[in-house]
């Protein structure tokens, strides 16, 4: 496989690789970061690329993975960090209350589920993906993904209620 | 409306019906106490509009590798090349600076050039008396 064909395999999902990367890992440039780091490393594989059946399906497992140990090695080494950026949350959330920015402050919301959540409501209410694609990508069973998408969306709903009721 | 939502949050959608969703709280006639869903389903829409447009370095290691041996072999080259090349030039040097194969006119060549030497060095020595002249009767002057 040449570099031509590469590229046409992964234009179809690199995008969504990349807002997957973006909703673990929140930053923009961190994200990007890591689709590169995700797609060179599909490209060292190349000749083992046509056993998958589904190139995407292995794309995206590997970006979510990635992007776990990402996390969990930057929680390793600089807790205090994430502690203060919990607490700074808040009032720039209020602030987004505020500012009437609801969909900025609908991706705040999301971003303040669990990692295991954010993937799942990024997979099926973004990605639009079927649920035994999901449940292949997070490796669970396909309940558990309906339980996991229901508690997140209970969860939106529950801040989007207060920040309804503040707001208006 | 409220029994899809229902089931929405129940996880029990399939995505035809949360296209339906979607398509509703788009539209512009929400119901009023349902309006606080609309920015939930509209940044569900936007999100997906987010585009990855970094460059790919997709230079494999491999090719690395095949450049990086390409460029030793290079050096490599240029070293051999350069070092037989003044190994070359050496004999000819030599040539050049008189060097005798045979032993017999090698001496006479060495003794020749011994003579010239202590020649010269004679010569010199001649000058250092003149000093020493100088030295004694500067000593009878300057006696203490």
């Amino acid at each position: 496989m040449n570099q031509n064909d590469f590229v046409l395999l992964i234009n179809p999902f690199k995008d969504k690789l990349f807002r997957l990367a973006k909703r673990l890992l929140v930053s923009t440039e961190e994200a990007e970061d890591a689709t590169q780091e995700i797609l060179v490393k599909l490209w060292s594989k190349n000749e083992n690329l046509e056993t998958y059946n589904s190139v995407e399906a292995v794309a995206m497992t590997m970006t979510k993975n990635y992007c776990l140990d990402q996390l969990k090695s930057k929680r390793a080494s600089n807790l205090k960090i994430v502690h203060t950026n919990l607490a700074n949350n808040e009032p720039s959330l209020h602030k987004q209350v505020e500012d009437h920015d609801s969909l900025k402050w609908v991706e705040k919301i999301i971003n303040q589920l669990p990692e295991q959540q954010r993937i799942i409501i990024q997979l099926r209410d973004i990605e639009q993906c079927e649920f035994s694609e999901i449940a292949k990508i997070v490796e669970m069973n396909e309940t558990a993904v309906r339980v996991a998408l229901s508690r997140a969306r209970k969860t939106i709903r529950e801040y989007m209620l207060k920040a309804h009721n503040y707001g208006v | 409306m409220e029994i899809l939502l229902e089931k929405y949050f129940e996880g029990q959608t399939s995505i035809a019906e949360e296209n339906e969703l979607k398509n509703y709280f788009s539209s512009l006639n929400v119901a009023p106490h349902l309006e606080q869903y609309r920015p939930l389903f509209g940044y569900f829409v936007e999100a997906k509009d987010e585009n990855f447009d970094k460059k790919l370095p997709l230079i494999s290691k491999k090719q690395k590798m095949a450049w990086l041996s390409i460029a030793a072999s290079i050096v490599v080259l240029v070293g051999i090349a350069s070092y037989t090349y003044f190994n070359m030039n050496k004999p000819n040097e030599n040539a050049a600076l008189g060097t005798y194969d045979d032993p017999k006119e090698a001496l006479e060549a060495t003794q020749k050039a011994l003579a010239m030497l202590s020649n010269n060095v004679n010569t010199g020595i001649e000058g250092i008396q003149y000093i020493k002249m100088y030295e004694e009767t500067k000593d009878k002057v300057f006696v203490e």
